[in-house]
């Protein structure tokens, strides 16, 4: 407790009880075992699994095979390299999906019968590009467009992957975005509509901001989702990261450039795992009023 | 009292809390452990803050089985914190806690427990709206009691009838007004029979013409010998059915006694200007 002195004698708590000085310490000690106790698990866990790999009768050829130091760090920087063209990608895929997703998700929340062939394109559009895998979505553009012929020049792989990642991910936000606009209680666009702002002032001005801090651990969940996709791009042939360790895979016939690009694209998208989880934490902290339930 | 200061009786197990039938004993039974007369509830300097904010300064409360006790005061003044130290749902920073003689306050002491009971109504009756309003009041008593459905629900519908909305048993909560929505929040905390009900502002959230209901239920409940703790701005609705006012203020208890005393001769200046202010 701090000091107080006479002078604001009536604003300042009694001295803490012995009672409570028990009860803290007695609360730390409890926090400290639990804490000693999942430190001990953990350990023993992974030993348990360190012992059942390297024991494992091929353990040998896998760790020659995936793990081999001798590839490992030549592999790096060409792996490396292909990444910036994943960063690259992602970060201009992110722009085209909140842009799309935005505006599909708006055409889905209009209400009246006037508008119904704008939701009915928009409903199409998010159920095609939901229900088709990612990887044929890619194919059909990537290989689909050039052979219509229009241009002579051939298009960019690069740029023909980034609209397929466009098209399949701006489905997913928009259903995620309708959702938080759904959740958004109708008594705030009643406010708002009250005010005299537009369908469209309302949306964008009081219903968008609620709606998308509801919904923010579900955008992060498909960004994070979005970037390791991104390296499917190298089945186009696009270098990335992906297509890098292939190369270097297949002059080798050792998998250990695979692992690198892996361990690469959880680096990659680790800060935005941990700033998700944050985001979250901090919701829960403001939503919650209940102190210890 | 004779217990000394800080003494820590034992504690009852879980398991000899399920053991006792308390939804079928008559009402007025009280644990055999228990001499008469003991306080239901016992407050002990009890402290708490948010950072700077010190909500309660060293509140020393008790509550006897079968009084009625209203907390009044300002916003502010702490009484929902009272209420929400009292049901384990904030942590105390000093001070003590009995419930029926057994401290609460310590940190070895089974909270859900604990909290199976005490009844808790809340300012915005917090009813599930996935349940029926019977599933509502007979949750705790088939998932905490483990009773049998049959038999909860026959407990249930006993208490709508009580409530006057056997009726709507079926029906869902958004589909009741405000106060029978608190109706039913109120059948919620007492099913389980507890031995402590705490109401927070119960009637805060309603229509004007829909408090008499509520307020009627609880001078009932009041008649069949629960204690309560109530924190309420409805001063008429104190005077009526507390068996002592509280005035908190500055999250110390200004002045406390009968509602003829404390209401109509306030001794302290703080409660007669309060008194001033809400009774204008």
């Amino acid at each position: 407790m701090t000091q107080q002195s006479p002078a604001e004698g009536s604003r300042s708590l009694p001295p803490l009880s012995d009672l409570e000085r028990g009860r803290r310490v007695y609360r730390h000690r409890q926090a400290r075992r639990s804490v000693a106790i999942s430190l001990l698990s953990t350990v023993v866990f992974a030993v348990v699994i360190a012992l059942v790999l390297v024991g494992s009768p091929g353990w040998q050829v896998t760790r020659d095979t995936f793990f081999n130091p001798e590839y490992f760090w030549p592999a790096l920087p060409k792996v490396a390299e292909g990444l910036l063209l994943n960063m690259q990608v992602l970060a201009i895929a992110v722009v085209g999906v909140a842009v799309v997703a935005v505006v599909l998700a708006g055409l889905r929340s209009l209400k009246g019968p006037v508008f119904f062939p704008l939701r009915f394109l928009a409903a199409a559009y998010t159920d095609l590009f939901r229900g088709m895998p990612f990887l044929i979505v890619l194919y059909l553009i990537g290989f689909g467009i050039p052979a219509l012929g229009f241009s002579d020049k051939p298009i960019s792989v690069v740029l023909l992957g980034t609209v397929a990642l466009i098209l399949t991910y701006s489905s997913y936000v928009a259903e995620v975005l309708r959702a938080g606009i759904e959740a958004v209680h109708p008594s705030q666009r009643l406010a708002a509509r009250s005010l005299g702002l537009s369908h469209y002032g309302a949306l964008r001005l009081v219903v968008l901001p609620q709606a998308v801090r509801k919904v923010t651990p579900a955008l992060m969940n498909d960004f994070v989702s979005m970037q390791k996709d991104v390296g499917l791009i190298s089945v186009l042939g696009a270098v990335d990261a992906i297509r890098a360790a292939q190369v270097i895979v297949s002059n080798t016939y050792n998998y250990t450039p695979y692992v690198v690009a892996g361990l690469l694209f959880v680096l990659f998208s680790w800060p935005f795992i941990r700033l998700t989880d944050w985001l979250t934490a901090r919701q829960q902290r403001r939503e919650q009023i209940g102190g210890l339930v | 009292m004779n217990a000394p200061r800080r003494s820590s009786p034992p504690l009852r197990s879980p398991e000899q809390r399920r053991g006792d039938p308390a939804t079928t004993a008559p009402r007025r039974s009280s644990p055999p452990q228990l001499s008469f007369g003991q306080p239901v509830l016992q407050l002990r300097g009890i402290v708490k803050s948010f950072g700077a904010n010190h909500v309660l300064r060293g509140i020393d409360l008790e509550v006897a089985r079968h009084e009625v006790v209203a907390l009044i005061g300002a916003s502010g003044s702490g009484k929902s914190t009272l209420l929400k130290t009292a049901n384990l749902l904030e942590r105390i920073d000093d001070g003590q806690i009995l419930l029926a003689g057994d401290d609460i306050s310590d940190p070895r002491v089974d909270v859900d427990g604990v909290r199976a009971r005490i009844g808790v109504v809340f300012q915005h009756y917090n009813l599930f709206p996935h349940l029926s309003v019977l599933d509502n009041v007979t949750l705790g008593l088939r998932k905490v009691r483990r009773l049998a459905r049959a038999d909860a629900e026959r407990r249930g519908m006993t208490l709508l009838e009580r409530i006057g909305l056997a009726a709507q048993a079926r029906a869902y909560p958004d589909r009741l007004s405000g106060g029978q929505q608190q109706r039913v929040a109120i059948a919620r905390a007492i099913a389980p029979d507890p031995e402590l009900l705490l109401l927070d502002e119960i009637t805060s959230a309603l229509d004007p013409q829909l408090v008499g209901e509520v307020l009627d239920l609880v001078a009932e409940l009041k008649g069949a010998g629960s204690t309560i703790l109530m924190a309420t701005h409805e001063i008429g609705f104190a005077r009526r059915v507390a068996d002592r006012i509280v005035f908190l203020h500055g999250g110390r208890i200004c002045e406390q006694g009968p509602p003829g005393q404390v209401l109509d001769a306030p001794q302290h200046p703080q409660t007669q200007e309060f008194l001033r202010r809400v009774l204008r």
